[in-house]
């Protein structure tokens, strides 16, 4: 099984990284580019009994490593 | 007394910390590397700066889990000294000893200049004969203070926010602010007040051929309280 891991900063955490990049695609003349918000991706192959277990272990991977809860939010889907 | 500074794989302000900490201020100094423990006779551990892990995921967040952390927490918690600086700070917020986290500095540039620092409490274990304002320097990228709300106030309110940056007259200023941290905040002890985290670097500024000893204060704080007991 794979799982998709999608990590973001929350809302209220500013992120001048996604700032800086709508500010520079702006300038490049991408119009209509209002808002920017970097994150991670990361792609994780399970050996995974069922989809319960691989849900545990993901979920277990992000509380207690990928994802600082103090900023971050995560979520995640299985393949 | 001994002191130990903990070898992640990426620290590089090691050797400079044993230095200050052995031939400046004359305390024997054991490197300790990051798969073993830290020896149970010692009094004071340092981490020190650099880029445990290549910063890979987020500063601080893989090395947490080195085995030297288990017993630095231990440490810790029977009230011995545990210096965090810059990216020994960063591990200590990753590690939960100090609350809050470090996040990617405003202006996105890694800061490498010196910077004044109020040192608004001057009775914990490492500030105890610490100047009022203090030069230091910074060397991060990701020394942006942040906590939530009431973790703020709790921080304010305990009495944990040890050092502010500011300017030369000591006034905390969002212009003398280098990185965007909450309330100009460059440094906080946890609540027992034997853990203190620090962005800038009291090691490079420990004697005066680094054109600075204002660091040297905090190091010899540190030891005057230990040898006192």
């Amino acid at each position: 099984m794979k799982g998709k891991v999608i990590v973001r900063l929350k809302s209220e955490v500013s992120d001048p990284q996604g700032m800086t990049i709508q500010q520079t695609v702006s300038k490049l003349g991408f119009e209509g580019v209002r808002k920017v918000r970097a994150g991670k991706f990361f792609e994780i192959e399970l050996d995974a009994a069922d989809r319960a277990t691989a849900e545990k272990t993901l979920h277990g991977l992000c509380d207690r490593i990928l994802a600082n809860p103090i900023i971050e939010d995560y979520t995640f889907e299985i393949e | 007394m001994k002191a130990a500074v903990i070898v992640f794989p990426g620290s590089n302000c090691d050797e400079d910390c044993r230095w200050a900490l052995q031939h400046v201020c004359g305390v024997p100094t054991e490197m300790v590397w990051f798969r073993h423990r830290v020896p149970d006779d010692v009094d004071l551990i340092v981490l020190p700066g650099g880029f445990s892990y290549g910063d890979y995921l987020r500063a601080g967040a893989l090395a947490r889990f080195a085995p030297a952390m288990e017993s630095v927490r231990e440490a810790a918690e029977k009230g011995r000294l545990v210096l965090g600086i810059c990216n020994g700070f960063q591990i200590l917020v990753e590690a939960h000893l100090l609350p809050g986290v470090l996040l990617r500095n405003t202006c996105l540039q890694f800061l490498c200049k010196d910077v004044f620092l109020k040192t608004v409490r001057r009775d914990t274990p490492f500030t105890l004969g610490v100047p009022e304002v203090v030069r230091m320097p910074i060397a991060h990228g990701m020394g942006n203070y942040y906590i939530d709300t009431d973790g703020l106030k709790a921080l304010q309110d305990n009495g944990q926010i040890v050092f502010q940056y500011c300017d030369h007259a000591g006034r905390v200023t969002a212009e003398s602010n280098p990185n965007g941290s909450l309330d100009n905040i460059a440094g906080i002890v946890n609540r027992a007040g034997n853990v203190l985290g620090m962005m800038p670097h009291p090691e490079r500024a420990a004697e005066d051929a680094l054109g600075c000893h204002d660091g040297r204060y905090l190091l010899e704080s540190a030891i005057r309280y230990l040898i006192k007991g």
